[in-house]
């Protein structure tokens, strides 16, 4: 390890080593550190992406595919089956592989990777305020204040823990890519805190022995499997299945989310084996508020760049991760920090609006009871079967629904 | 006064409850995790979130004498 870089990336996920190899191809040079000793591993995620999401990022690599999903069916609360056509198809990933795939490209490109190493700080550029070590400082240190602010912006780098011994490195710029457990941001005095109703709380498990249709993707809905949430079984061949829950803070304040979980495995797969159970967290909200201050930039589910209606956050967090590598290569290129500003732009342009609709869909959605749903069920199986498109099932529910339209009209602006 | 708990051997050091905290009170490592009690509020949030019911809030009037963190998961 050297001991300066020009970026300094914090945590080796799919945003984390994305923002690493675009970073590192245009010529910075890279740094990122991981605090787990494994990058990729343990696996918190439900790894569904849709291909035409993936291929816009990363050329696909087979060994990455668990089972290819052509079918998406929606399960209302009283058991109707909704199997809307997409008009695409998704993966379910392999992520144990997918990332170190990808941690292997950001080195490829340039990039140093180093695990367990746990950034517990940001060191700051004037030695004064430095040497209150850990507060999240009150109010920001006055701008160009010293030559090495006006230079490099109010911090300086990172301290970090590596077999119990406290290290410091050196980096222009800093990325948080430190996950839905994001602290680094907070540091820069970015507000990251996560608001609970939009935390959704996940148990899931890889199970075996299961027998599934290894083209179709499930989703539970109703209060009584996953309140504020859904529950999901996908595939992943071999009679192996990624199933999980997620549920909203609000939700799991009655009952968590493991025991939703249990509860269906029990019913539905009782003679399944359980090879993996692991929680997870997933920042369901609107993207932080602000993704450069000074020299730190945030991305992925530091940044909460994650779908807040499907959860989804592969794919986003790695258009994040592009975006601000691109970005963050150019201010270092052309000495400027100023540049850093393209990539939120760039951001909101391409998914961050997107995602703001998405949320408010979402909220309507949330607030819709058991009947609504299973209304909303009943009434799409009516349609003819080519009309049960994604688009029919949203106008059927705006028929029905007088609330999602007034949330439509909100986002639209139409009158 | 700190009223958190975290339950001995059980966290899966998933992160939600440092995600929810507003006050930046958690340390969470590879497998360690612990509160900063000069930050905490009690709040509880990170209490509801846990997915796994891991994080427990004891109510001051059945809270346990002495230190409410056990040993083995303070630093």
């Amino acid at each position: 390890m050297k001991p300066r870089y020009d970026v300094i990336i914090v945590g080796a996920g799919p945003a984390g080593t994305t923002c690493a190899r675009y970073a590192a191809a245009r010529g910075a040079s890279v740094l990122v550190l991981e605090k787990d000793r494994d990058v990729g591993m343990p696996v918190r995620c439900g790894e569904a992406v849709s291909n035409r999401s993936l291929e816009s990022i990363v050329p696909i690599d087979p060994r990455w595919i668990a089972a290819t999903i052509k079918r998406f069916r929606l399960i209302s609360p009283s058991g109707h089956i909704v199997e809307p056509d997409l008009g695409g198809y998704g993966y379910v990933l392999e992520r144990r592989i997918f990332d170190y795939d990808l941690a292997r490209l950001a080195v490829e490109a340039g990039a140093e990777v180093h695990t367990k190493c746990y950034v517990d700080d940001l060191l700051r550029a004037t030695p004064a305020s430095h040497a209150e070590g850990k507060a999240i400082p009150a109010t920001d240190p006055a701008p160009g204040t010293t030559a090495d602010n006006a230079q490099d912006g109010a911090w300086k780098g990172v301290s970090y823990q590596w077999k119990g011994e406290r290290r410091t490195v050196e980096g222009r710029i800093i990325v948080a890519a430190d996950g839905v457990e994001s602290r680094v941001g907070k540091w820069a005095g970015i507000d990251t805190t996560t608001h609970m109703r939009d935390m959704e709380t996940c148990a899931q498990m890889t199970i075996s022995n299961v027998d599934l249709e290894d083209d179709a993707c499930e989703f539970y809905f109703g209060n009584d499997t996953a309140p504020m949430g859904y529950l999901w079984v996908f595939p992943k061949g071999h009679g192996m299945a990624n199933v999980g829950v997620g549920i909203s803070g609000m939700a799991s304040k009655k009952t968590a989310a493991i025991r939703y979980l249990r509860r269906f495995i029990d019913q539905r797969f009782p003679d399944a084996a359980v090879l993996t159970t692991v929680a997870g967290g997933v920042p369901c909200a609107t993207t932080v508020g602000t993704l450069v201050q000074r020299n730190v930039v945030l991305v992925g589910d530091a940044a909460h760049q994650v779908n807040p209606l499907s959860g989804g956050g592969i794919t986003s967090g790695m258009i994040g991760g592009k975006l601000a590598g691109e970005a963050i290569a150019m201010a270092i290129e052309k000495n400027d920090l100023s540049l850093l500003n393209n990539y939120p732009k760039q951001w909101r342009k391409e998914i961050g609006a997107k995602h703001d609709t998405y949320y408010r869909m979402k909220a309507a959605v949330y607030k819709f009871p058991d009947a609504t749903l299973d209304d909303i069920a009943i009434n799409v199986l009516k349609l003819r079967e080519d009309k049960r498109t994604i688009w029919g099932v949203f106008r059927t529910a705006l028929r029905h629904q007088p609330a999602l339209v007034w949330e439509m009209v909100k986002t639209f602006g139409l009158k | 006064m700190l009223l958190i708990e975290i339950k001995p051997n059980s966290c899966d050091f998933c992160g939600c409850c440092v995600g929810v905290c507003p006050e930046d009170a958690i340390e969470l490592q590879e497998a360690h995790i612990s509160i900063i009690e000069e930050r905490c509020t009690n709040c509880a949030k990170c209490v509801w979130v846990c997915p796994f019911e891991v994080l427990l809030f004891n109510k001051p009037e059945k809270r346990r004498s002495g230190a409410s963190v056990s040993p083995e998961e303070t630093r």
